[in-house]
């Protein structure tokens, strides 16, 4: 089995979700490493769109900005923020990766602050950008973060971007386009998915390595457990081969 | 029509359509030079406490020259639209320019990282901020662009985004589905950098627009900043490549290399030395103030900036970096 490290893990973890032909919301960093790496492995005309502007991208190497002049090589329409969020919005985006500081068992996420003065907070992050856009309009959203008390809480300080809001059927009452929500939530222990119902985060399948107690003694919430829990399989030499050698040759994403 | 839930956040400027078209029908229409330097626009179109917009995404195509002038000029209590900003909210933020802010992006500098000093700035408790997304900005921009006070999306819902925001929800009367509203967003001043432009102000870019289309049409005065200056001749030529039309643009600033140290697509890649450096000095405030004398305070203009930074020579590196990298595959 080749060795592997915990970003590489995920990002090949998160590639195998986008199936050839679907359309994909990325921003930079591993969602956008995941998405090239499906690209160039398994789904060839998997479509890539940044909230910049750039539409179908062949991506050479790993951007540094969702707006900086890799993000339209290629590509088959430089445009806009609201031709990018408009598209989402019309049912057109399939996909879309996110990320932030904190995340509950509904999925809501947090990149805006910590504390509770909204006006002078204990510590401030970028907030949204498009985060709240692409996790309102996307059908399925996808999250890939350490697996870490302190980022899964029982509440987060600050609903950034919408999950299941506070579960059960709050989300399609909020007034959010029906049917797009948080769909997986790739952690360097686990996958976890949505219980249909309750819309509580649940164990599906488990990293090579760990266990369910591992997972559970990681997460500041009560995670609900799959009938059947598989064993994730780890990242293939091809994979490896091409996140490592062609698209971050420098390591920015995946570290040394 | 009856709202259902309201944010509270503030609406920092006036989203009233009569009150933006009164002030359009007083703006000039005449194709006259508005060629002049970042200094005689900043001086002219640039007061205290207006609010101000820059275009372009955050490092990519941004009117550099413009956000460093404002701070030698010691512009205060502005207010600004902190829709997909990078380093200019990072060089807007060392000056301490605004004291309200539509948050949708701000702080981060993307996969560089965070800047410690504008991070200080947002937790001083010093900005007055209203949050919103980046797509909920570029409608409100969208909306004051078409003219109308308000526009319809389907984002924010459910959220603290929407919470300490100054959207409202309401239903749709065709469908009763739920919808926010967003305020029209007229900016006093906005500065957008572009590939080229006449002596008139008519623009045109490559590559994304982000949300630049709308920002032109939405702001009451306009600096453009471009790479080249072209003829009048050449825009009439080829119409279609027209993205600002000129009565939109107040000020015409020819500044090659404009967008440094960020991007200018198939013109030259980002600084990322440079910028590694600026959130470096940022971890020490006395540092930061070394930094920012050589950098902004003590320059003349944009080219003494260049100069103090490589000159032509880095210029160059940096023009290879964008073609190698646009002709090596």
């Amino acid at each position: 089995m080749p060795d592997y490290n915990t970003m590489e893990l995920m990002i090949c973890t998160a590639s195998r979700e986008l199936e050839d032909g679907a359309t994909v919301g990325v921003g930079t960093g591993a969602p956008c490493a995941a998405a090239m790496l499906a690209q160039k492995v398994h789904s060839p005309n998997l479509v890539i769109l940044f909230e910049a502007g750039g539409i179908a991208p062949l991506i050479p190497e790993m951007p540094i900005s969702v707006g900086d002049s890799r993000t339209t090589w290629k590509a088959i329409s430089a445009s806009g923020m609201c031709e990018i969020m408009e598209t989402a919005c019309r049912g057109m985006l399939d996909y879309t990766f996110l990320g932030g500081a904190q995340i509950d068992m509904y999925g809501n996420l947090n990149s805006t602050r910590v504390g509770t003065d909204h006006q002078k907070p204990k510590v401030r992050f970028p907030g949204s950008g498009g985060a709240n856009d692409f996790a309102s309009f996307c059908w399925r959203m996808m999250v890939m973060t350490p697996q870490d008390s302190k980022r899964f809480v029982e509440k987060v300080s600050y609903i950034t971007s919408p999950g299941w809001l506070s579960g059960g059927d709050s989300r399609a009452k909020s007034g959010l386009p029906l049917g797009a929500g948080p769909y997986k939530i790739i952690t360097n222990m686990a996958v976890m998915d949505f219980e249909p119902e309750s819309k509580r985060m649940r164990i599906i399948a488990i990293n090579p390595g760990y266990s369910v107690k591992d997972v559970q003694d990681n997460c500041g919430f009560e995670l609900l457990k799959a009938d059947k829990i598989s064993e994730n399989h780890a990242p293939t030499e091809e994979e490896l081969h091409v996140l490592r050698d062609v698209i971050d040759p420098y390591r920015y994403v995946i570290g040394r | 029509m009856d709202v259902i839930e309201e944010g509270i956040g503030d609406i920092f400027t006036d989203p009233d359509a009569d009150k933006a078209r009164a002030f359009f029908r007083g703006k000039s229409r005449k194709m006259e030079s508005k060629v002049m330097s970042v200094k005689d626009a900043v001086e002219k179109f640039v007061h205290d406490g207006d609010y101000l917009t820059i275009g372009g995404f955050g490092a990519n195509r941004v009117p550099i020259a413009v956000c460093h002038e404002i701070l030698r000029q010691g512009r205060k209590k502005m207010g600004f639209a902190g829709h997909t900003s990078t380093h200019d909210f990072q060089i807007l933020c060392a000056g301490e320019v605004f004291d309200r802010c539509d948050a949708a992006y701000i702080i981060g500098l993307e996969a560089r990282g965070l800047s410690p000093n504008a991070r200080r700035y947002m937790e001083s408790g010093k900005v007055k901020v209203s949050e919103w997304s980046n797509y909920a900005l570029a409608v409100r921009f969208k909306a004051a662009a078409a003219g109308v006070s308000f526009y319809p999306a389907r984002n924010l819902m459910g959220t603290d985004t929407f919470k300490y925001g100054g959207g409202k929800i309401i239903e749709c009367p065709f469908t009763q589905t739920k919808y926010v509203v967003l305020p029209a967003l007229y900016p006093d001043v906005s500065a957008i950098h572009v590939h080229e432009a006449d002596i008139y102000g008519n623009c045109r870019t490559k590559g994304i627009t982000v949300a630049d289309f709308d920002v032109a049409r939405a702001s009451k005065r306009l600096i453009i900043t471009c790479e080249k200056l072209i003829s009048n001749d050449e825009i009439r030529r080829d119409p279609s490549s027209t993205v600002i039309p000129y009565w939109c643009v107040d000020a015409v600033c020819e500044v090659p290399y404009g967008s440094y140290p960020g991007n200018m697509l198939g013109e030259y890649f980002s600084d990322e030395e440079h910028l590694k450096e600026w959130l470096k000095v940022e971890t020490d405030p006395e540092a930061l103030k070394v930094f920012l004398e050589k950098n902004i305070y003590g320059c003349k203009d944009h080219f003494e900036y260049i100069l103090k930074n490589g000159g032509m020579a880095k210029m160059q590196m940096l023009r290879q970096k964008e073609m190698m990298f646009i002709g090596a595959r």
